[in-house]
Formats: C-alpha cells, sequence, structure tokens
C-alpha cells in the first residue's frame, strides 16, 4: 500500500518541515476551531447531563392526577362540585388501561398542600404529612441520607412508621442527634422514624417538609377510610404520557358524572413534556454547537488551503523539477492533498487533546455542585469520530484546491522561471 | 536512437503567431555526442523541449529508441521522461532542501526502486561524478560546479536512454565549464548518447557533432574532431 510507503511520508514531512513556522501557524486556525467545536459540544452535553442528573430519579415518563371541583353542571349536577377519588380508582384505572406501569395513590393530612403540626419532645414542626404506596419512590425517587423508605411489610402490617425529609429533621431534632427509632407525633399519634430523606432541589412536587407514612397506617389513623388524594402514575416505556392522560381522565370523568367537556374537574401534570422541553432544548443546544463549530472548522481547514497555495506557487520550480523527473500528475497531487490531511489531523489532534484537557479542569472544579447545571463534560466517541471524519473529509476536498494548482503547472514553465 | 522528421512548432503570441520550429529532420545515433547551437530565438530550446517531452511539436514525427512518441498526456509524459530521457539544467534546479544524494535518488523514486537501491545507486552515481564525500550535503553547501556534477548524478541515475543538456556550462566560469565538459565527454566514452544545447563554440567543440540551428531549421549538421576537455582541467 502505497499509503505506509515511508519515503511518501519523509517527502511530506520534509516539505511541512522546511517552515516550520509557516506550518503551526496555519496549524493555528485549526487547532483553535477544534478546541472550540469540543468546547461548545462539551458544554452542550455537560449541559444535558446536568439536567439529567437534576432529574434523576424522577421517572420522565409519568404524570400525576388529582381531583378539584366540577366547573361545568352534568346529569343534574350543579357546578363547584369537590370530587372525591376513592381508592378502587387505583385498582380499576391499573385493570382497564394496560399502559399504566406503576400507579401509586397518595393521601394528604388536611386540605391538598395543607400543613399539619408534628410534634417531638415540644418542638414542632409544620409539616405535610402523605400517606403513601411504597412504590411511589419508582416514580420519585427518594435519596434517603439516612435509614430506608417505606416499604411493603409497613403497609401489610400498618406498621406505625415514617420517613421524614432533611427540613423536618432541622426542625425537629438538635444537628447531629439520631432521628432513626425516635418518635414523632401527628394529631394524636405516635409514628416511628426508619428513614430522612433529602429534598430534589431542582424538582419538587412534594415540599421541602414532609412527612410519608404507609397509607394504610394512615387509613387506620386518622380515619380517611377508601379516599384518594392524587395518584402518581408512569407509563410503559413505549406509550406517550398524554395518550395515557386523556384515557385516564375519560375513565375518571365517566365514573364520577363529570362533563366530558369539563376541564377543571380533574387535575393533573404531565411530568414528561417537562423532559421533553428540557431535551429539546439541550438538544438545540448541541446542534447549534456542533453547527457553529463544524463552521470554525471549515474556517481553519481552508486557512490551511491558503497557505498550501502559496506554498504550491513558491514550489512551482521544485514541482517543475520534479515532474521533469518522472513525476506523475498524480503524485504530484496525492503529495499535496495528504499536506493537507497531516496538517489538518495533526492540528485536530493538538486542538482535540487541549479542549479535552480545559473539559476535564471544568469538570474538576463544577464536581458534585447541583447548582449548577453543568455535569461531566465530555463529547461522546460518535461526536469525536465524526468530527474527526469531517476534519479529514474537509481537509481533502480542501487540499484539493492546491493539489490541483500543482498539476496545472507545467514543467516547461516551471523550469523557465529564474 | 532518436529520429525526427519534419518537425514543426509554432506558439501562439497573441493574434501573431510565431513560427519557430520549420521543418526540423534529424538522427542521432547511440553513442553520439551533439552539439546543439545557435543563437538565442533560433530554436534550439525549443527542440530540446521537445525532444525532453516537456513540451509537444505541432506536426512532425519524433521515435526515440524505437517508441514514437505521440499523444503524450501529462502522465504519459512523465512516464517516459523517467524511463528514457535525464535532464541537466543551465540553474541546476536541484531541491534546495534535499541532500545532494537525496537529490539523485529523486528520479529512482519516481522509478518505484526500493529505497536501499535507491541509496546505493545514488552514492555509486555521486562516486561517478567524483562527489562521492558530498552526498550528505545540501545544493547551498555546493560550489556551481559541485552543483552541475550532482545534476549529471542525477540525470545518470535513471539510467537513461538519452542525456539532454541544456546549456550545463552557462552558469559556471571556463575552468569549471571544461571539468563539467570533461565529465560529459567521460559518460559519452562509456557510451551514453548525450545531446547539449549551447551557444558556446569552445563548448560545442567538446562535442562530436554540431547541428547548427537558425531560424527554426537546421543550417548546418557536421561530424567534428573532439577536443578533449581534459587537457584544460
Amino acid at each position: 500500500m502505497w499509503i505506509f510507503d515511508r519515503d511518501l511520508w519523509s517527502e511530506i514531512f520534509a516539505t511541512l518541515g522546511k517552515n516550520l513556522f509557516r506550518t503551526f501557524l496555519t496549524m493555528l486556525g485549526v487547532i483553535i476551531a477544534m478546541i472550540i467545536l469540543v468546547l461548545l459540544l462539551g458544554g452542550a452535553n455537560g449541559m444535558s447531563n446536568g439536567f439529567q442528573k437534576i432529574f434523576a430519579g424522577t421517572a420522565s415518563n409519568s404524570l400525576f392526577v388529582w381531583s378539584q371541583s366540577t366547573s361545568e353542571p352534568y346529569k343534574g349536577f350543579e357546578r363547584g362540585r369537590r370530587i372525591q377519588f376513592k381508592l378502587e380508582d387505583a385498582t380499576i384505572l391499573k385493570e382497564q388501561i394496560p399502559e399504566i406501569e406503576v400507579l401509586a395513590p397518595r393521601i394528604e393530612l388536611g386540605s391538598h398542600r395543607g400543613v399539619v403540626t408534628v410534634y417531638r419532645n415540644g418542638l414542632t414542626s409544620g409539616s405535610a404529612v402523605y400517606g403513601d404506596y411504597p412504590n411511589i419512590d419508582d416514580i420519585m425517587k427518594k435519596k434517603l441520607v439516612e435509614g430506608r423508605f417505606l416499604n411493603e411489610n409497613d403497609m401489610t402490617e400498618s406498621k406505625k412508621v415514617c420517613v421524614i425529609g432533611e427540613e423536618t429533621y432541622k426542625l425537629l431534632f438538635e444537628k447531629g442527634e439520631n432521628a432513626i427509632g425516635e418518635d414523632v407525633r401527628i394529631n394524636g399519634v405516635f409514628f416511628n422514624i426508619v428513614g430522612i430523606y433529602k429534598p430534589n432541589q431542582n424538582i419538587n412536587i412534594d415540599g421541602e417538609n414532609s412527612v410519608y407514612i404507609p397509607f394504610s397506617t394512615f387509613q387506620k389513623a386518622f380515619g380517611s377510610g377508601d379516599r384518594m388524594g392524587w395518584m402518581a402514575i408512569s407509563v410503559q416505556a413505549n406509550t406517550k404520557v398524554p395518550v395515557v392522560e386523556s384515557q385516564i381522565k375519560r375513565l375518571l370523568k365517566n365514573k364520577y358524572d363529570i362533563n366530558p367537556t369539563d376541564e377543571r374537574a380533574i387535575g393533573s401534570f404531565d411530568m414528561s413534556e417537562v423532559f421533553n422541553n428540557v431535551s429539546a432544548f439541550t438538544g438545540v443546544l448541541q446542534g447549534v454547537s456542533f453547527f457553529v463549530g463544524i463552521l470554525t472548522l471549515l474556517a481553519g481547514v481552508i486557512a490551511i488551503s491558503n497557505i498550501l497555495l502559496i506554498t504550491v506557487k513558491e514550489r512551482t520550480k521544485e514541482i517543475g523539477i520534479r515532474r521533469a523527473l518522472g513525476a506523475t500528475p498524480k503524485v504530484v497531487k496525492r503529495q499535496i492533498v495528504l499536506e493537507s490531511i497531516v496538517i489538518t489531523v495533526f492540528a485536530g489532534f493538538v486542538g482535540f487533546a487541549i479542549a479535552i484537557g480545559f473539559l476535564a479542569l471544568a469538570n474538576n472544579m463544577i464536581g458534585d455542585n447541583s447548582d449548577m447545571p453543568f455535569y461531566n463534560l465530555m463529547i461522546s466517541i460518535p461526536q469525536f469520530l465524526g468530527s474527526f471524519i469531517l476534519m479529514v473529509g474537509l481537509s481533502v476536498l480542501i487540499g484539493l484546491i492546491p493539489a490541483n494548482r500543482a498539476i496545472r503547472i507545467k514543467p516547461i514553465d516551471a523550469l523557465r522561471e529564474e | 536512437m532518436i529520429q525526427i522528421k519534419d518537425l514543426h512548432k509554432s506558439y501562439k503570441m497573441g493574434k501573431n503567431s510565431l513560427h519557430v520550429l520549420k521543418g526540423i529532420n534529424f538522427n542521432v545515433e547511440e553513442g553520439e555526442l551533439v552539439a546543439i547551437m545557435g543563437s538565442s530565438g533560433s530554436g534550439k530550446s525549443t527542440l530540446l523541449n521537445i525532444l525532453g517531452m516537456l513540451d509537444s511539436s505541432d506536426s512532425g514525427e519524433y521515435i526515440l529508441d524505437n517508441v514514437p512518441i505521440k499523444d503524450l498526456n501529462e502522465t504519459k509524459a512523465a512516464r517516459y521522461r523517467n524511463k528514457f530521457l535525464g535532464f541537466v539544467f543551465q540553474s541546476f534546479n536541484l531541491i534546495n532542501y534535499k541532500s545532494a544524494a537525496e537529490n539523485v535518488a529523486l528520479p529512482l523514486y519516481y522509478q518505484k526502486v526500493p529505497r536501499k537501491e535507491r541509496q546505493e545507486k545514488a552514492l555509486k552515481y555521486l562516486e561517478q561524478v567524483g562527489l562521492k564525500e558530498w552526498a550528505g550535503h545540501l545544493p547551498s553547501e555546493l560550489s556551481g560546479g559541485q552543483k552541475q556534477r550532482v545534476a549529471i548524478a542525477r540525470a545518470l541515475a535513471a539510467e537513461p536512454k538519452v542525456l539532454l543538456a541544456d546549456e550545463p556550462t552557462g552558469a559556471l566560469d571556463s575552468k569549471t565549464s571544461y571539468e563539467v565538459m570533461d565529465l560529459i565527454q567521460k559518460i559519452n566514452d562509456a557510451g551514453n548518447t548525450i545531446l547539449i544545447v549551447t551557444h558556446e563554440p569552445d563548448i560545442a567543440d567538446m562535442c562530436k557533432r554540431i547541428v547548427h540551428l537558425k531560424d527554426g531549421v537546421i543550417i548546418e549538421d557536421k561530424k567534428i574532431e573532439q577536443v578533449r576537455a581534459e587537457q584544460y582541467v
């Protein structure tokens, strides 16, 4: 293979090495372009990763459904009727809509977003108290600082246990005091703390200061019967949340005699919409970064072409001599295109290495800081390969310009030039 | 070795056409040392360029070593030049960033001769022109005469059928000129066919035959008694 020909390469490096300073200046454009490309892509990826980290633990294909008051009269009922879900609704929905993956019913003490006083040793906390199924953890993962989350055993035995938020802990306990195994009192009932969780600062549906107890315990302790406040639902991976959302609403509206056109009676929140918006945003950002980076790269490669054009002009006589000595146009062309590729690829690698260094530095500085929507700034292997293939492709195309100029030199004209 | 029949060449200069070669006929046998003489504008350089396949003729026949040279594209011309011809130029035309040995090896590179063999041959021909010790030097470190000897070694390295020299002594003083002519005579003695374009009568006298061109036609073609350059060295 000619590509492995040692002489070919020594020819190329001899010509490039002949004017090292100029070769370096030529490469600078591509080096900078590559740095810009990689930094932009890395930044966009970092932002995408950052958002993913923020959403970590929250199922992206999930929705929340709760009841409100009707806004339209229907079947003899007046408007403004308060709808109250029942626990059986959960079973009915799961049976009739197979697209539902996990359905976690929840009940809240007091009104919606209401606050109940939680007591311990004379300290109090105004907390939201939820009766939950353990599977809520599959939809909204709780980051536990200590202990464990509610489990099936708590449910079946209706254990008087609770998981409290970090904020609640701070209000009820001294700093550093052990909380696991301690009791708190809610509405006159004592609950044993089994876990403390740290709320996700970026997505917070439950509030900072909350107490979770098993649903079954809630029913018995507070006499809520078969009432259900709201549902957290995740759908199968290949189904669209809005489709399931409307199915659920249709079914519930039918059950509770709500006008099908009533938009207010049942509230819902589609989590996937947020995810889609964010991923669309980061996707566009990545696209723009790539576009800008590629254009910069193109400018850099064109600079190489320009320098090679000048070089060809300067080397007119040398090329003429080579032609007189038997170099075919193909050989001359190949050499100049290869020069273009060598400069570009070398510069690309240098720029790439520098940029990766910058990204590593940035990663080091950002670390696990969750305040910034940046995490793990890096470019992916396909992005790396894509950029490199594109760069080499561009350098070949652009290298053809000086190469074609070179083979247009007639040896006789070149030799005449003194 | 070379047969030329009724060769014509004209250049277009704007609206005018300049008829440079007006029917050249001549043959060169193997082992000849021919001087092509003439004043500037006589067409001697054009003739050499056509012989060197650096330029093409408008009409006429050119046969080199029984191969008709016609319908040349750039690639074919490059191959023929590499295979058949060695060039020696007035301004040496060495590649300035390559050492003497690398310059000599260059035509062999285009013949795809393996690297090792190339280096050996380059040294062999440098030795033949008496510059073996200068193999690693760049052209800028050599004198004019040395440069021309490197160029001659380069022309010989490809083992061509014909050596074409365009004013090989034009840029040299007379003492160095005679040294170079001495070398050329010795190469000719070894059986190589050589054509020299020159306008210096003393150089022409050192050849075995003089072809005199004027206004695009051969006005004189005579065999002469060779003056050996050795005696002036």
